[in-house]
């Protein structure tokens, strides 16, 4: 039993990660019905982005306590301009081109920053250790400070985009623009801004990701982006594309089920399969979606406007 | 193919037949070799054309029908399995594989709309990759990440085009054996797919790319046709992975990664999506483009006496950039078809 609470608080910390990501994916889709491929190497950015400030700032001499939440919000900074970038540059003139051109640009884009991330950083994995020993331990399940801090962190941003969304005036207009570009335009609404916006906001949300991702483990590499932001593209359909309480259900559900599938195949297969097929379970869990119940758990909108 | 004349045929026919000679004589074996796995590489981009160019579905796993032909051949071909089958059995079970997994992949998610499809094959082909780096246990299928060593040299019957013949007293050396192997199947990939695009079958996919909704109120069984698209692009993935196993000797996880899915996507894209020529152009520029790099990374060590850019990291970079800009300045591609430019103009 102890195995299986062990494995849901890795799978929820895990989770929220993945539900922080999937947010930006979705705000995306809702808004233009386009995938945003790069989105997973926002993620990467802000963490390669992080750490090296936290290195640097802590060269300089400045307690880790102040050095880490000014590097986050140096790495939102350089992650929010780049997202804003690519919308404006890459994506903006292709809103009436076929289908394929922004997926194929989106595709091209994440080559770009992957590239451009291995020169910076180089292909090695980076190393990145918060001093934090002490664990609790709550009758065998291990917490560690960093899971609270990733789960309560994460429930607090998806909380405050809730908040900015259902209340403000720009989540009026995100909706709106979500609904129908064309008569949120006619009562006023610039939705230009609004998409770049959502952007920027997405990868706000992609920074923090990632330094929650290089916290949890420890490492950072150029690549670290792609699969995350895979698993993270399935958290939004599982929970249904569009729709943000979806996104986050859809990433906390996935996480639990990929770390108790770790945890478990290898005993339900007899040691026939182990965990190195961990990452297959988020691929099956996006497929079963897909041909089962496309619509997500709580995405409301069926079928493709014609 | 009409305003082609006789006499371009034959002289485009003798220079092919030449190509390798003159590339042996100028630029030494190794640039034949790498005109060898460029063939393999316009093989492939005729397969995915038929899939995103005519059928208009993007496909991000492609490799993973290449990887399936390339085991096939592997395991019927090698000590693995202690199995040594004639190609004419190896090459078409790899090619109907691929296609069977094709179909596989196909049945459930193309009902799907084009963006979620390509999300879906893009897990699958990681999925096969994910497979094939770990079948090594409980039974020993791939061998895992060490990969299948000893693979036999491509054959028909006791002609091995593994080894150095002489013929008229021309030497003739493997390279240059498989060489004229796989200039025919390319040759006949493209009559094929030439023929494809003007069939019944051809316009019926141009429809469905052009508008789904409309095709299917004609009476199209669009799902069957987008099977039929996926199969056919996953046999050739399969017929020419079964060529690169024998032709390589060696097959192991690392050749099959995303990475070249999308660089045969580039291939197609760059060439231009639906035109069969354009597609070979692609293909070829990318293919020969890397070892253009590897001269400018020893530029580069010998002008500041160290490596500034990665050769492998610049070609990905230029890969990704180059995906972009072709779509904002040149969506039909480098050589686009006329029809194809019409479309997009008239958009």
């Amino acid at each position: 039993m102890a195995t299986f609470f062990q494995q849901l608080v890795n799978g929820l910390t895990l989770g929220s990660i993945y539900a922080l990501v999937a947010l930006g994916y979705t705000m995306v889709y809702g808004i233009m019905e386009l995938i945003n491929f790069a989105h997973g190497d926002m993620v990467m950015v802000g963490a390669l982005v992080t750490l090296s400030l936290t290195h640097v700032l802590a060269g300089l001499g400045v307690p880790l306590a102040l050095a880490l939440p000014l590097s986050l919000l140096g790495a939102m900074a350089v992650c929010m301009a780049l997202g804003w970038l690519i919308e404006r540059v890459a994506y903006r003139p292709l809103r009436r081109a076929p289908r394929l051109a922004p997926l194929i640009t989106a595709i091209g884009l994440s080559m770009v920053i992957e590239q451009v991330a291995a020169l910076l950083w180089g292909r090695g994995y980076l190393t990145f250790s918060l001093p934090v020993s002490r664990v609790w331990n709550l009758g065998g399940v291990v917490v560690t400070p960093i899971q609270t801090g990733v789960l309560g962190l994460s429930l607090l941003l998806m909380w405050g985009l809730l908040w900015l969304v259902r209340k403000t005036s720009l989540g009026r207009a995100m909706r709106a623009t979500a609904q129908n570009p064309e008569v949120a335009r006619l009562m006023g609404v610039d939705t230009d801004q609004v998409i770049s916006m959502t952007f920027v906001l997405g990868s706000a949300l992609a920074a923090v990701a990632g330094l929650m991702v290089v916290a949890y483990y420890g490492i950072g590499n150029y690549t670290m982006g792609f699969m995350l932001g895979l698993k993270a593209f399935t958290a939004a359909v599982l929970g249904g594309i569009g729709s943000l309480a979806g996104a986050m259900w859809g990433g906390l559900l996935l996480g639990v089920v990929e770390a108790l599938g770790a945890g478990y195949i290898g005993d339900v297969t007899g040691g026939l399969f182990g965990s190195n097929y961990k990452d297959v379970f988020a691929f099956l869990v996006l497929i079963g979606v897909l041909i089962f119940h496309p619509q997500g758990l709580l995405g409301g909108r069926a079928g493709e406007k014609v | 193919m009409k305003g082609v004349s006789c006499r371009w045929l034959v002289l485009g026919g003798a220079a092919l037949i030449l190509l390798p000679f003159a590339l042996e004589l100028l630029l030494g074996n190794g640039w034949v070799r790498i005109v060898d796995f460029a063939l393999l590489y316009v093989l492939l981009a005729l397969g995915l054309n038929i899939v995103v160019g005519y059928a208009g579905l993007l496909d991000l796993g492609y490799v993973a029908f290449f990887a399936v032909g390339a085991y096939v051949y592997a395991l019927l071909n090698s000590p693995q399995w202690g199995l040594h089958w004639p190609i004419w059995i190896a090459l078409p079970a790899g090619a109907l594989l691929a296609a069977c997994f094709g179909v596989l992949l196909g049945a459930p998610t193309l009902k799907l709309r084009g963006d979620y499809l390509a999300i879906v094959t893009l897990g699958f082909g990681e999925i096969i990759r994910i497979f094939l780096n770990n079948l090594d246990s409980p039974i020993n299928i791939t061998n895992g990440p060490q990969g299948i060593e000893l693979i036999d040299s491509l054959h028909f019957g006791s002609l091995s085009l593994g080894q150095m013949h002489h013929v008229l007293g021309l030497r003739i050396p493997a390279v240059v054996n498989v060489y004229y192997l796989f200039l025919v199947v390319v040759v006949l990939g493209m009559v094929f797919s030439h023929r494809l695009e003007r069939s019944r079958i051809g316009r019926a996919w141009a429809a469905i790319r052009e508008d789904e909704v409309a095709a299917a109120s004609m009476g199209l069984n669009t799902r069957n046709l987008k099977l039929l698209a996926f199969a056919m692009g996953a046999s050739f993935g399969g017929l020419s992975g079964g060529l690169f196993a024998g032709f390589q000797g060696f097959v192991s996880p690392e050749s099959f990664t995303l990475q070249e899915s999308v660089m045969i996507l580039c291939m197609v894209v760059l060439g231009g999506m639906g035109h069969i020529a354009g597609v070979v152009l692609g293909a070829m520029l990318l293919a020969i483009l890397p070892e253009a790099l590897r001269a400018a990374g020893d530029w580069e060590q010998m002008v500041f006496g160290r490596i500034w850019v990665d050769p492998s990291n610049l070609r990905l970079l230029l890969f990704g950039m180059a995906l972009v800009l072709m779509m904002l300045r040149r969506p039909g591609g480098l050589w686009p078809s006329n029809a194809r430019r019409n479309e997009l103009q008239g958009q």
